[in-house]
Parts: C-alpha cells; sequence; structure tokens
C-alpha cells in the first residue's frame, strides 16, 4: 500500500448541510483533508469541490465509495487515475522594510508574474496563482523578507480536455 | 390543507399506516391533523422506543416503519434508535418537529440542532422550509429508506412549515441525480464469481443481514449448489437453522463448526453481510486460504475489511439466481464429510445445574412455539443464547439489534414486530439488564394487548460484562450487580396490568411457558437463572477465528490451518 495524495473533485447537489455531510464523513472515518475548495459549477445548482486527500490506496478508495453513498454527492473523480490541470490562488503579505527590499521582493514578484493587488508604506500584498511547487517557492522566497499573512484557496483541478468533438456541450447560438 | 395535513396525507400515499410517537409542542399541529386521520398512531412512552418500534416494524414486514417526535429532546432520543436502524441496514422514516423556522438558531426553547445531530446516523435527512415541498421530501425519504441499502431517514419540520397553507402538488418527481443504486451485477464479475466458486474444493456461502430480503434466493441457491451456508447474527432465518446444510452462526459466539469451516475453506461466497468485526475477528487470521468472493448492494462494503478478490456490486435478489445458472451442483464430499464431522464433535450443550441456565429456558420457549413466532432481544449474553438455541425458520423473524448492539432495543422492537404481523406470537429474550432500559414500554403492551410474551433471562447482573471480567479483568468485578436493587418483575408487570411471572426452577418454567403462551396476551415471566453461565464458544476480542474457546477456557483442539492437511 502507497500513502499519497490524491486530487479529487466532487460535484454535489448545492443543499444546505452538504458541506458539513462531506466535513463530517470526513472528520468520522478517520479522513485527512489537506485542502479544500468549494464553489458553482457549470451547471445552476451543481457546486464543484476539489480535495487533496492523504492517505493510502485502500483508505481513498473508501473515501470515494463513501463519498458516492452520500445522497447529494453526484459524482467523484479521482483525478490521480488520470491527467488533470490544477491551480491555486495566494493572497500573500509580505513585509517591506527598507527600499532596497522593496526593489527586490518587486523583482522577485515580477520572475514569479505575481501581481500586486496592495501597496502600503511597509507591506505589499501579491496574487500568485499556479501550481503548488510555484507557490512554495514564491513563499520560501519572501521568508527572507518576512511574511506578515498569507492564505492559499487550496487546489483547484479539472480532468484535461475531450479530445472528441462528439462529447462536447451544446451550446446557445453565438450569432445573436 | 396545512403543512401538517399534506404530510399525512403523503405519508398515506406511501401506504403507511401505522406511526409510533410521542407528541410535543413542536409537532402539535401534525398530531392535530392525526385526530382526523387514517393512520393509527401507537403512543410509545419514550421516542426511543417509537424508533426501535419503527426499525422492528420493517424487519418484521419489509414494510417502512414509521416514527414521529417533537424537537429538541424528542428528537434527540430518536437518535440511539435511528443509529441502530442505520447499523442494521433498516427503512424508517422519522418525522420531527422542530421550532419555527424564524427561530432556528436562537438557541429556542426545546430547540436541538436536529438535522446536524443526525446527519451521521441517518442514510440521510431534510430539514423541510418551503411546505409545499412536504410530498417531493416524503417520496424521496421513502425512496432512499426502501431502496439500495436500506437505511433510516429523518425529515425536520419546523412548526410554522406545518402550521403553513400547503399549495403544492402530490404528484411529485423524485429527483436525486446523485443517488443510483446499482441492482444489476455486472455480468463479468457474475461470471468470475462463478468461475471462483467452481474451482472451489472447500467452498462456503456466508448470509449476513441481506438475505432477510432474498431468503428465496439464498435457499435456491444453497440447496440446488449443495453450498454449506454459514449465516451471520443478522442472517438468521434468511436460510433454515434446521437444515442440513445449515453451518450457522459465525464469529464470536458463532459455532464450532462455522468457524472452523471459515478458518479451513478456500472460498467464501459472501451474500449481503459486511464482515463486522464481531464476524472476521482478527482480520488476518480471518480465512487465510479463501478466495473470497463478495456480493453486496453497497459498493462501500466490498473490500472494506475483508479484501474481495472478486467483487459484485448488485442486488442479491438479482444476482444469486444468475449465478446459480453459471454452475453445476458442486462436487465436495470431501468438504462435507469434515464438515459433518465437526458437527458431531460439537453439538449445541450445555450443563444444567441448579438453578436454571439461561440456555434451557430458551429452548424450552423454542419447543413450546415450535420456532414459529417472531422472536426480538435485547443484548448480551442472552442474545447470543437465543441466537443459537432460538433460531427461526423464516426471514424476518429473529429481530435483534447487531451492529449498533443496543440494549434497550428487544422490548420495543417486540411491539413493532407485533403490529407488522398481526396474529403472530412474539417472544422477547431479554436480559433483567437491558429489559429496564425501555421498561417503560410494558404500557404499551397493554394498551394494545399485543400477543408479546417477555422472558427475562434474571441472573442478577449484567452476564456479558460479567464474563469479559470474569475472562479478561481478573474476575475484578466492576458495577454489574444488579440482583440487590432489581424489581420484582413479575410484580412490576402486574403494575402495568400484564400477567407476571417469577419462575425459579424448572418445573415451573415447564408449567408456565406454554400456560403463558397459550393466552395470546401480553406476559412477563421473570425467569431467575445461574449468574455465572458463560457464553462459550467464544473468541476474545482481537483474537483470531482459529483461536477460539469452545469451553470454560478450553481451547479449540483444532491444528491450525494448514491447505496442505486439510481435506482436499
Amino acid at each position: 500500500m502507497s500513502a499519497a495524495r490524491h486530487v479529487m473533485s466532487v460535484t454535489v447537489r448545492d443543499r444546505p448541510g452538504v458541506l458539513v455531510r462531506i466535513a463530517g464523513l470526513f472528520a468520522r472515518r478517520g479522513f485527512n483533508i489537506e485542502s479544500l475548495s468549494v464553489a458553482q459549477s457549470e451547471e445552476p445548482g451543481v457546486s464543484r469541490t476539489t480535495f487533496v486527500v492523504n492517505g493510502e490506496d485502500s483508505v481513498l478508495e473508501q473515501v470515494q465509495k463513501q463519498l458516492q453513498k452520500l445522497i447529494d454527492v453526484i459524482k467523484v473523480i479521482d483525478h490521480s487515475q488520470a491527467k488533470f490541470v490544477d491551480r491555486e490562488l495566494m493572497l500573500i503579505k509580505v513585509a517591506v522594510r527598507t527600499p532596497e527590499d522593496r526593489v527586490e521582493i518587486r523583482q522577485i514578484a515580477q520572475d514569479f508574474r505575481a501581481r500586486i493587488v496592495d501597496v502600503a508604506r511597509h507591506a505589499l500584498v501579491f496574487e500568485v496563482t499556479g501550481d503548488e511547487g510555484k507557490m512554495n517557492a514564491f513563499i520560501a522566497q519572501m521568508r527572507d523578507f518576512g511574511i506578515v499573512e498569507l492564505i492559499r484557496t487550496g487546489r483547484v483541478a479539472l480532468p484535461r480536455s475531450e479530445s472528441d468533438p462528439e462529447r462536447l456541450p451544446s451550446v446557445r447560438s453565438r450569432a445573436a | 390543507m396545512k403543512g401538517a395535513e399534506a404530510l399525512l396525507k403523503a405519508l398515506e400515499r406511501h401506504g403507511v399506516d401505522t406511526v409510533f410517537g410521542h407528541p410535543g409542542g413542536a409537532i402539535l399541529p401534525v398530531y392535530d391533523a392525526l385526530y382526523d386521520s387514517p393512520i393509527k398512531h401507537v403512543l410509545v412512552r419514550h421516542e426511543q422506543a417509537g424508533a426501535h418500534a419503527a426499525d422492528a416494524y420493517y424487519r418484521a414486514s419489509g414494510r417502512v416503519g414509521v416514527c414521529f417526535a417533537t424537537s429538541g429532546p424528542g428528537a434527540t432520543n430518536l437518535v440511539t434508535g435511528l443509529a441502530t436502524a442505520q447499523m442494521d441496514s433498516s427503512a424508517v422514516v422519522a418525522v420531527t418537529g422542530n421550532v419555527a423556522t424564524s427561530l432556528i438558531g436562537t438557541d429556542a426553547f426545546q430547540e436541538a440542532d436536529v438535522y446536524g445531530i443526525t446527519a451521521p446516523v441517518t442514510k440521510h435527512n431534510y430539514l423541510v422550509k418551503n411546505v409545499d415541498d412536504i410530498p417531493r421530501v416524503v417520496a424521496e425519504a421513502f425512496h432512499i429508506a426502501s431502496t439500495g441499502r436500506p437505511g433510516p431517514v429523518l425529515i425536520d419540520l419546523p412548526k410554522d412549515v406545518q402550521q403553513a397553507e400547503f399549495h403544492g402538488s402530490f404528484d411529485v418527481e423524485i429527483d436525486l441525480p446523485g443517488y443510483r443504486p446499482t441492482l444489476t451485477g455486472h455480468a463479468k464479475q457474475v461470471r468470475k464469481a462463478a468461475e471462483a466458486v467452481r474451482a472451489a474444493r472447500r467452498p462456503v456461502m456466508m448470509v449476513g443481514g441481506g438475505g432477510q430480503v432474498a431468503s428465496e434466493e439464498v435457499m435456491a441457491f444453497a440447496r440446488k449448489k449443495g453450498i454449506p451456508v454459514i449465516t451471520t447474527l443478522m442472517g438468521i432465518g434468511a436460510y433454515p437453522a434446521g437444515e442440513r446444510q445449515a453451518l450457522r452462526m459465525p464469529g464470536m459466539h458463532g459455532t464450532v463448526t462455522a468457524n472452523r469451516a471459515i478458518t479451513h475453506c478456500d472460498l467464501i461466497l459472501g451474500a449481503g453481510l459486511r464482515f463486522d468485526d464481531r464476524v472476521t475477528g482478527k482480520i488476518s487470521r480471518f480465512a487465510p486460504n479463501a478466495t473470497v468472493v463478495h456480493v453486496d448492494i453497497d459498493p462501500a462494503e466490498i473490500s472494506k475489511l475483508v479484501k474481495a478478490h472478486v467483487p459484485v456490486v448488485g442486488d442479491l435478489r438479482e444476482v444469486l439466481p444468475r449465478l446459480a445458472d453459471a454452475l453445476d451442483r458442486l462436487e465436495i464430499d470431501d468438504w462435507w464429510e469434515q464438515l459433518e464431522e465437526w458437527k458431531g464433535m460439537y453439538p449445541e450443550r450445555y450443563k444444567t445445574t441448579q438453578p436454571l441456565v439461561s440456555q434451557e429456558v430458551i429452548q424450552l420457549l423454542h419447543q413450546a412455539t415450535g420456532g414459529e413466532c417472531v422472536v426480538t432481544t435485547e443484548v448480551g449474553q442472552h442474545q447470543m443464547f437465543a441466537a443459537r438455541l432460538f433460531p427461526t425458520k423464516r426471514p424476518r423473524t429473529f429481530i435483534t439489534s447487531g451492529g449498533l448492539g443496543t440494549m434497550g432495543f428487544g422490548l420495543p422492537a417486540a411491539i413493532g414486530a407485533a403490529f407488522a404481523r398481526p396474529g403472530e406470537q412474539v417472544v422477547l429474550i431479554a436480559g433483567d439488564g437491558s429489559v429496564q432500559m425501555n421498561i417503560q414500554e410494558l404500557a404499551t403492551l397493554y394498551k394494545h394487548q399485543l400477543p408479546v410474551v417477555v422472558a427475562i433471562l434474571n441472573n442478577g447482573v449484567l452476564g456479558m460484562v460479567r464474563q469479559w471480567q470474569e475472562m479478561f479483568s481478573a474476575k475484578r468485578y466492576s458495577e454489574i450487580y444488579l440482583a440487590d436493587s432489581n424489581p420484582d418483575f413479575a410484580k412490576l408487570a402486574e403494575a402495568y396490568g400484564l400477567d407476571g411471572y417469577n419462575v425459579f426452577d424448572r418445573e415451573t418454567a415447564a408449567e408456565v411457558v406454554p400456560r403463558a403462551l397459550a393466552k395470546g396476551k401480553p406476559a412477563v415471566i421473570n425467569f431467575f437463572v445461574y449468574e455465572a453461565e458463560k457464553v462459550f464458544p467464544m473468541i476474545p476480542a482481537g483474537a483470531g477465528v482459529d483461536e477460539m474457546i469452545v469451553g470454560d477456557q478450553e481451547p479449540d483442539d483444532a491444528p491450525a490451518p494448514d491447505p496442505s492437511e486439510v481435506p482436499a
């Protein structure tokens, strides 16, 4: 049995309490969630959540089956079984002590394509998106200057695109 | 029409004619509507009993059991009953009142977060905020409770929703995109299962609670194929214990033959069971030589504890006949010879001492009814003795709390079963400890004059706890003694208006049992039995199935399993 990180997408019906059910299930069965993000999907009334869960394959199989048992859960996908793209968003507030620091921080941020979203006399807030490695590298760089606070959304993921045009969803006429 | 009436009408449309419940402030509108409703309401004396009665109503009949309770304490009292039903896959719909929506979240009088509290102990639950949703929610609740792997569903109905004017329709469509139980076994898996069974030389079939709904298919399969059948505690009655092929109960207090068969078999065909730890013992020592074919309707049970080599997700009623078609009768005479030898070596036995022992009382009840009755039990030693010595012949007639092991289940379950199967004798086998956990239901028994005989095996102690303390805690008996403060159960019965008997010896027992049964009305028989009797065989918790203690600390002398030595 190998312990590995799994990225899972769960589509759920937008019902009150559905997150409590999922969180309760994880807690009750002793599964550890590393990150979790939830928001509306392309379909009204349906939310897509992305979990990063750590555990042995057998444990993950149980997670998946138990999630699938929840009535409001529509679909569970373990992305480790196929190719997927994933991103994370981070807001990070970095201390600026000297004008030299300011220049250097901005230079590093540029290399990371981090956007400045707030400027203050003694701090800068950056928005960084990307994969986990990029987040961690940026955090490591900023530690030298002093991180005031940061927040990360946790990973969001989608399977890579279908190559079959037949399987694309129908669209409303674009002529109008 | 108000929401409360809409609820009752929706229940009627699902064939509900009996509801177990207890009123209170937040569910008053429903009880007001009940006043004019054809639905029969059975007033229990504690909400927990209402949930157990509804649970047993389903188990005894296959019809969804329904219970009502008020908000707050009424609803929290249901929780044990819901958890019991959830663990044993019983279809229950519970309706609770709640404080008005404007008060929810304000710590109002008799408010509790029932939706949150019951989510982990139900298959699904609802908090209804719009009165017009009632018919859809009821339809979904019945659908979810009774299909796939059955389970309890709770509907929480705030008081203002019960009182609101209903403008909806009763012709509703169920919309559950996330709920599609797999009923049909995958053809490839069924084929693989057939191959595995065909290749086996020492196969056993293990039937659990799922067998209660598929008893005909289980029997047809087993008889046609000649496979030995083990029935778990939840599977009792799914295959008649008296049949030659029955090896009976496995696990902690199972038969020697069943447990040896597990250790020595080369294939387990698991049917509608979840390989509970009381069945498997230490997993690494469970059926070490067996290929496991696991047929269950709940995919989450497959390979949860015991790894299934051939999983088949589906309804037994659908899968077993197809599996039977794919197989000839099994040629396993050598295996049968071995099993018969074990059966002969280890018949059910116990020593009759003075005073009475529990086992002989149960056998007396078994003989007096011919096994043709519904048995319910409480939880403890008497439950295991009943499973061993009072196996019923038909499905849905041995009703016991297996998974949760709920003391206090048996008496309300007897009431629920009596309503589910009118005209049938019900026997409750109870201990003096657990019967007191819902003893107030003697009033319900009296009121409805149900044909329930309550047999209390009164050993004056919490027997199972005593047994563990004797065997595993160096006889440090801690808080098990009841005899010094037990009531006089016969007098207690009389106080409730019931016939009550105290029985001290076997002559009286032999005389009282048939007499009480013949009356066809409720009675309590209090049998004073030997305090220190223990349930054997026993697999100590955490030990392997092959580490069974057969008699009083006498180890099973069977050799450790060696595939080269057992008959091939």
